[in-house]
């Protein structure tokens, strides 16, 4: 599904990551974790294709063809989801027509048709339902005034309707309680399956009580300085990102 | 959001981004001698069969006019204007009006297709009667009957300077004076034609009242007179939209509004404008300098202007309302696009003369590309104005960081009792905002258009139906290219 290999990025002619070699296979759940400032979300954004991220070398291959080459949303249309750490606020747009207008930009990119507002409507009380959602929140401008659970709720509410290929989920589970966490999670459960691949970017262990994942990676200064089994996790909770970055140095 | 994927669709038909309406139809016209001098005006007035009184009044405003100077306040810049390289009459070559459509120059119908108001779909499907000037004299009017069963007087200015020149004679510069100010009184001078409404006591227009001129042949400059008077306790809801086609040299537009309301009365008046705004680098289009005012002469008469200027190289207009009855609302709502090298300088003024005046001004202004956009208003409020109330909302959206917006508001209060509000607030399309949006799938058009169109909403929401489609699109195109 998707295959990164030596991948370097710069951002204003600083090297950020430094050689990413990732590979998501279809129907797996893998987790990048690493302390901050290891570039976490400049992968995550490379994958989306946000400007200002400079590949110097390397390369992304999604589903066998030139991630790289695609524009955002062409990508976003191919299937590639971000959920943002920090989801952007629209005044004046209504979460719902927001909503409406990604899932069918979506649909019809797939040849699918546009669902009528009826049958959009019935989809997004469902879904919502699931995440706890009030579905007062939606017609309120999008994420203006939302809560952080709010706001992630909302992400992964969208990542629900618009049924991508590949989720990419940055730090989802930050600023969110036990119990908003849990929703959040199951929201992600629900979406597992054979077709699709989900990276969970990470910096604590808790999300992955929740969403047990198939591989660990731990991102320390752009390099997978180790890479393991949901086990790899419980190592980094219990000893923090130290001893990754003294290994790291001493290479 | 089906206005959204409608925006795509226009914006997709656009191949090269070049302006939709820029062509130019081959009805041979009949220009009167290039140039502007009394016997000019003389010409103009005989050509229309005008009585002696309004040619003097043309004469006085025109007199009138060599005494001023062209105003300069403005936050635009354009080259000087020379009066007299320009035709202040043209006029289709048909000799007799057409008694129907099927009597309409077939050239002219399809330009009207071209731009998507075929007459006739519009006469049955909308329920609109269109009173269409095309260049200078009115070639169709649909629904007169309909409307004359019920007192309701619509149709072109010209017509109503024959059929009912009291009704004229008692209402024409009595909003506007014929001394007003340099362009309005170089309008008084040269005026070819425009729109005349008149709703007599008690009725209540039971369809959307809707005027589309446009500009046509080369380098004549368009003087409207529009005149609209609303008997005690009757209602009017007036649409007016235009587009132009395309053309290099700068094009003068220079129009004049009148709205009388009197006791009880209410008038909307609603405008979506997109002439040709000249090309990306600026290069030509429509000086759009326009008058319009509306006399809330009676109590608990209401005015209510909505606008949606996103066409014209510049735009120099500030619909206003006097406030003079009791009790009397005046409304603003305004939309103002700019983009590449536009200039806007828009707004309004509201006078409040009467006891417990109201009036709210909401104004948008949309800023891309090398564009600057200025809100100008004025709220005054004079010392008979016991209890008076205004309530003004500016915002400003910049897209980009070539553009300027400003707002010039100006407040004149001399009476304690009113009650002044102002709100004023700029933003700035970020590229985290588009790159949410791309994210999820939209192209950044798209999203801007999105994002713009949530922005304008409280506006664009006064408008009536028929409009507020066409306009959640020209609001998408009108921005195109400005990201990306």
């Amino acid at each position: 599904m998707l295959e990164i290999r030596n991948l370097h990025v710069a951002v204003d002619g600083k090297e950020i990551l430094k050689g990413i070699d990732l590979a998501v296979g279809r129907g797996e759940v893998h987790a990048l974790m690493g302390p901050n400032g290891s570039g976490k979300s400049t992968l995550a954004y490379v994958l989306a294709g946000r400007e200002g991220y400079e590949v110097t070398k390397g390369e992304v291959l999604y589903q066998g063809r030139n991630l790289l080459d695609l524009a955002p949303e062409e990508r976003a249309r191919e299937g590639v989801f971000l959920g943002f750490q920090y989801p952007v606020e629209i005044p004046g747009v209504a979460a719902m027509n927001f909503l409406k207008a990604a899932v069918n930009a979506v649909r019809k990119h797939r040849g699918e048709d546009e669902l009528d507002a009826i049958d959009f409507l019935k989809l997004v009380r469902d879904k919502a339902k699931a995440l706890k959602m009030d579905g007062e929140l939606l017609k309120r401008p999008l994420n203006v005034g939302f809560s952080g659970g709010e706001k992630k709720r909302n992400e992964i509410l969208q990542m629900a309707m618009i049924d991508p290929r590949l989720a990419v989920l940055d730090e989802t589970d930050s600023g969110l309680d036990i119990d908003a966490l849990k929703i959040v999670a199951a929201g992600v459960n629900a979406l597992r399956g054979p077709e699709r691949a989900i990276l969970l970017i990470t910096h604590y262990q808790r999300l992955l009580n929740y969403i047990v994942p198939d591989r660990v990676h731990v991102l320390v200064d752009g390099r997978i300085v180790k890479s393991g089994g949901k086990k790899l996790a419980l190592e980094v909770d219990d000893q923090g990102y130290e001893p990754f970055t003294a290994g790291e140095k001493a290479a | 959001m089906a206005a959204t994927v409608d925006t795509v669709e226009t914006v997709k038909a656009l191949s090269d981004g070049d302006y939709k309406y820029g062509f130019v139809s081959d009805i041979e016209a009949d220009f009167a001698p290039k140039g502007l001098s009394e016997d000019i005006v003389r010409f103009i007035s005989a050509k229309k069969d005008e009585p002696e009184w309004l040619l003097e009044w043309r004469l006085k405003a025109y007199r009138h006019w060599l005494t001023m100077v062209e105003p300069n306040w403005a936050r635009v810049g354009y080259p000087p204007i020379d009066y007299q390289d320009s035709y202040y009459y043209s006029a289709p070559k048909t000799q007799d009006r057409p008694k129907s459509l099927d009597e309409v120059d077939p050239e002219l119908l399809r330009t009207y297709e071209k731009l998507g108001i075929p007459l006739k779909e519009q006469e049955m499907l909308a329920g609109v009667a269109v009173d269409a000037v095309f260049d200078s004299v009115s070639v169709a009017t649909t629904f007169k009957e309909k409307l004359a069963g019920i007192g309701v007087i619509f149709g072109s200015f010209s017509d109503a300077v024959q059929e009912h020149p009291e009704l004229v004679r008692k209402y024409l510069g009595s909003v506007v004076p014929y001394a007003d100010n340099f362009f309005a009184t170089l309008n008084s001078a040269v005026f070819t034609d425009g729109s005349f409404a008149y709703i007599p006591k008690g009725v209540r227009c039971p369809m959307e009242l809707s005027t589309y001129f446009r500009i046509n042949a080369a380098n004549t400059g368009q003087f409207e007179r529009t005149l609209i008077i609303a008997e005690e306790g009757s209602y009017v809801s007036y649409l007016e939209g235009c587009t132009a086609p395309m053309r290099d040299e700068n094009q003068l537009h220079a129009a004049v509004v009148e709205l009388i309301a009197l006791d009880d009365a209410e008038i909307k008046y609603s405008t979506v404008q997109n002439w040709y705004p000249g090309d990306k680098n600026g290069k030509g289009g429509i000086y759009n300098f326009v008058t319009k005012r509306g006399a809330c002469r009676g109590r608990n008469s209401k005015i209510s202007w909505t606008q949606v200027e996103t066409g014209s190289a510049i735009t120099w207009k500030y619909p206003s309302c006097i406030l003079q009855g009791d009790n009397s609302v005046g409304e603003f709502f305004s939309v103002a696009i700019t983009n590449n090298y536009q200039q806007a300088d828009t707004g309004t003024k509201m006078i409040h003369i009467g006891k417990n005046t109201r009036s709210t001004i909401i104004a948008k202004g949309i800023s891309a590309g090398h564009a600057q956009n200025t809100y100008r208003g004025l709220v005054r409020v004079l010392k008979s104005a016991e209890g008076a109330r205004n309530h003004t909302q500016c915002d400003s959206l910049l897209i980009g960081d070539a553009c300027g917006a400003h707002t010039v508001p100006y407040i004149e209060v001399k009476n304690r009792s009113a009650q002044i509000e102002h709100e004023a607030t700029t933003s700035k399309i970020g590229d985290d905002q588009l790159f949410y949006c791309q994210q999820r799938g939209l192209s950044a058009e798209d999203a801007v258009s999105m994002i713009v169109n949530g922005f304008c909403k409280q506006v664009l929401q006064q408008l009536p139906m028929e409009f507020a489609v066409e306009a959640q699109k020209l609001v998408g195109i009108s921005l195109e290219g400005s990201v990306g």
